[in-house]
């Protein structure tokens, strides 16, 4: 790294603590870590909503639970690690690493990127404060019509789902617009497209899916708004609505949505393999347009989630082909991860087991995501644990798999501590085993016929077996994520010795020193190719000098702002005002939420961005 | 390299802030103007789930009023024959209208670049006034509707014309708020030619705006 001579000029740039610093901070760095913090909570609690169904089901006729509370948990354990869980934890991932990676300060828009993390958080205390008024929504997580109108579900509980997750969408909308223009805008010279770290361009195709099917579900969940509040007729049959409206509108952006979910774990697998197979990245252009095909035919499938409903041939011939088209995307890129280790010279650590996890694993959930593909057995299959288990080796498997090889890796850079190795080993060794125990069992149940969300089944329907098992598998997976939550703990209370470049990695956030300062870089090298970190490793015959912590001086960086979070809490006035229209005057609420919503957006449009110049 | 500077003036240097648009860019576009075009990107699929809907349930509806046609409506309590509702010359006049300042606010801009202060003052007022013209147009036609029997919940046309129509509406007065803003600043010499990429990045907003509208216009009221 170019030598940079700030050493000696006064510290200017000196650690902020503090509440009020976290609630005003624009650095992306510490937002990163807030989503990541934020995330990790509502991850657990889904966890625990999870394991609640689970014990619910360890026996025919259990009565842990009643029917109405079992709706509730697999409603919101589904909302839960869709939205506030693996949606976060990747923005987490975008926020540290994509300035970082293409050799940026921060973001584009630095106060944006606040505002959508605050709109998050308070997104998800909104749907779980729903839980206090004992009104926890439970129509599904995919909400569909008329299970969800007034009819059918006459209390507060959908409200808070609807109302929820446009809360959400908001804070997704409002990032996705602020990382697309980073990547498109703010790479070092020399960082071409074609030189971007994988995990760079896999965020950048998800944030062109969630920019592309967010709207769709804000305009479906404004419809179901209106028929619950406003009397339309949407999706009710009565007044001439279709409820399969609903679905076609929901799975238009759903099914992008699981590619929002995997992309970024298969952009962070992309950068773990070759870092500990000292080998490159095994096809790189291959991987970034197998990408985009991913998400360009990921528009063109979502009827395969609806062939029960009766489209007729023509259509259930066309999702189904397009349905088995993304299997060639996908392989190619499973090929490139197994070229690139072929030949490495493999480094047996935490990283690199997770990553290895995710692909076997998805591969498994990439294989009866084919067979879901024909619809003649999609029928057979659908709305039983078959489908349950598919989703959850690509989820959990594969986006969860990604995440925690992504955490174990980038841990020394974000806190400067390693995490421990063998106890890190100890956790992957018991998820996979707890992951594999709870989840491939649900293929047989499925096809011995066991319906998904029911709440208990009878004695003697051969169902009991495998159930125990299961039990006992997510009891395992949930005892390797306390052993992972032991070692960060542990961790952080040990001095901050990690060394800038623990694993030889080959991107540009090895290079600086571990935490980064708050500027990221004093300067940046040049970028010559997609390794910028081994060019200069190589040019230093195999040796990086550690880089020093600098003053900074003179390098500007944006004001810290508390408009951001005055408008999130705008935000949520607004939409949050819906759940009253049963009141009368509730629309005063309303007005209120965009009197904040409108002082905030002007107090910040007129704040300068940057400190005055002396 | 020496001195403090050099970070500051390294070519990857202060890049990052939204404000800094002066500093070169990768693309040499300032930011907000990318952030602009990706959100306009955006909103053409909320427009279009919006008006998928509304041709999905064209001629779905079990009541009327209809847009063009005659039918039986639910008035005072008994089913009796109606009339089209739809009245296509004010709103084509409107349309009109919103065309027009499309093209009053690229003399504005024009006049924001060249530092012409009255031609900006003046094509931006004229804008601003236009958009609170179709805005007024827009509350005169649903008013006109709910006198003649047709709410929000009347009918599949009803809700599908409304949600669509209103939301254009609503972004056309988020535009005139956002204008009437930089009208503000600009009477009081506030945008001068360094600074007329804030007028700019409303212009585009503004011109989407209307692009969406000519789409709307003819599905909606010429199309039977």
């Amino acid at each position: 790294m170019a030598t940079s001579v700030l050493e000696h000029a006064p510290a200017i740039h000196q650690e902020k603590s503090g509440l009020w610093s976290w609630i005003t901070t624009v650095d992306h760095k510490r937002i990163g870590i807030l989503y990541g913090t934020t995330a990790f909570i509502f991850f657990l609690i889904g966890g625990i909503e999870a394991l609640i169904m689970r014990l619910q089901l360890m026996r025919p006729d259990n009565h842990l639970v009643s029917a109405e509370a079992f709706n509730s948990l697999f409603t919101m354990h589904g909302t839960t690690m869709i939205f506030l869980g693996v949606m976060p934890l990747s923005a987490m991932f975008f926020n540290y690493f994509i300035p970082l990676h293409i050799g940026a300060r921060d973001v584009a828009f630095p106060r944006l990127n606040a505002f959508s993390y605050w709109v998050f958080l308070l997104g998800g205390l909104f749907i779980n404060f729903s839980f206090l008024l004992n009104a926890a929504p439970n129509a599904g997580w995919f909400g569909y019509a008329n299970l969800t109108e007034r009819t059918y579900s006459p209390g507060l509980n959908t409200d808070f789902w609807v109302l929820g997750l446009q809360i959400l969408g908001i804070a997704s909308m409002a990032a996705a617009i602020n990382f697309f223009v980073t990547i498109v805008n703010l790479r070092a010279p020399g960082m071409k497209m074609l030189r971007m770290p994988m995990f760079v361009w896999m965020s950048f195709i998800t944030q062109i899916l969630l920019l592309l099917a967010f709207p769709v579900i804000t305009v479906a969940l404004v419809f179901l708004m209106m028929d619950r509040h406003f009397g339309s007729h949407f999706f009710l049959p009565e007044g001439g609505g279709d409820p399969v409206l609903w679905q076609h509108l929901f799975w238009i952006f759903g099914h992008p949505e699981v590619y929002i979910l995997i992309l970024p774990a298969f952009g962070i697998v992309s950068e773990v393999l070759p870092v500990f197979s000292r080998k490159p990245l095994f096809g790189y252009t291959a991987m970034v347009f197998s990408g985009a095909f991913i998400a360009f035919l990921g528009f063109g499938v979502w009827s395969h989630h609806m062939f029960a409903t009766g489209m007729g041939p023509i259509a259930d011939s066309f999702f189904a082909i397009s349905t088995m088209l993304i299997a060639v995307p996908t392989g190619v890129k499973i090929f490139n991860w197994l070229g690139t280790i072929w030949g490495g010279s493999l480094q047996f650590k935490t990283p690199l087991y997770f990553a290895l996890g995710m692909v076997a694993m998805f591969i498994i959930g990439g294989l009866s995501g084919v067979m879901h593909s024909s619809p003649p057995a999609d029928l057979q299959q659908t709305d039983s644990y078959f489908v349950v288990a598919h989703f959850h080796y690509v989820l959990f498997g594969g986006s969860i798999f990604g995440l925690t090889a992504g955490a174990y890796y980038w841990f020394p850079k974000m806190f400067g501590r390693m995490l421990n190795e063998t106890i890190g080993k100890a956790h992957f060794w018991l998820m996979l085993i707890g992951f594999n125990l709870t989840f491939f069992p649900m293929h047989f149940l499925g096809l011995n016929g066991m319906p998904r969300r029911v709440y208990t089944y009878a004695a003697g329907s051969n169902f009991e077996f495998w159930n125990r098992i299961e039990t006992w598998g997510a009891l395992l997976l949930a005892f390797s994520l306390l052993l992972f939550v032991y070692n960060v703990v542990s961790t952080m209370r040990k001095p901050k010795t990690a060394p800038a470049d623990p694993w030889k990695g080959a991107t540009l956030e090895w290079l600086i020193p571990s935490p980064p300062q708050e500027f990221n870089f004093a300067d940046v090298p040049p970028v010559n190719s997609s390794t910028p970190a081994w060019d200069l490793r190589r040019a230093g015959g195999g040796q990086l000098p550690e880089p020093k912590r600098v003053s900074g001086a003179g390098i500007h960086l944006p004001s810290p702002s508390i408009w951001p979070v005055v408008t999130a809490c705008g935000v949520l006035g607004v939409i949050g005002s819906i759940l009253f229209t049963h009141m009368k005057g509730w629309f005063v609420i309303t007005l209120c939420g965009a009197a904040v919503l409108l002082f905030g957006i002007y107090r910040w449009a007129f704040e300068p961005p940057f400190p005055e110049e002396h | 390299m020496s001195h403090a500077s050099h970070a500051m003036d390294a070519p990857h240097g202060v890049r990052e802030g939204s404000m800094h648009d002066m500093h070169p860019t990768t693309t040499g576009i300032p930011s907000r103007k990318v952030a602009l075009w990706t959100l306009i990107g955006s909103e053409c699929l909320f427009f279009a789930s919006l008006i998928s809907t509304y041709l999905v349930y064209k001629g779905k509806s079990l009541v009327g009023p209809l847009p063009h046609t005659e039918s039986q409506c639910m008035l005072h309590g008994q089913m009796q024959a109606c009339e089209p509702i739809i009245e296509i010359p004010l709103v084509t006049f409107g349309t009109a209208v919103l065309l027009f300042s499309s093209f009053f606010i690229v003399l504005a801009l024009y006049g924001a670049q060249k530092g012409r202060r009255g031609m900006l003052i003046g094509w931006l007022g004229a804008t601003v006034v236009a958009g609170l013209f179709f805005v007024g147009m827009q509350v005169y036609e649903f008013t006109h509707f709910f006198h003649k029997g047709m709410g929000y919940s009347t009918n599949l046309f009803s809700s599908s014309f409304f949600t669509l129509t209103g939301f254009h509406g609503s972004h056309v007065t988020a535009g005139v708020i956002w204008l009437s803003t930089l009208l503000v600043l600009a009477i009081r010499g506030k945008i001068p030619p360094g600074k007329s990429l804030n007028l700019e990045i409303a212009a585009l907003y503004w011109h989407f705006v209307d692009v969406v509208w000519i789409v709307i216009f003819p599905v909606v009221y010429l199309m039977r």
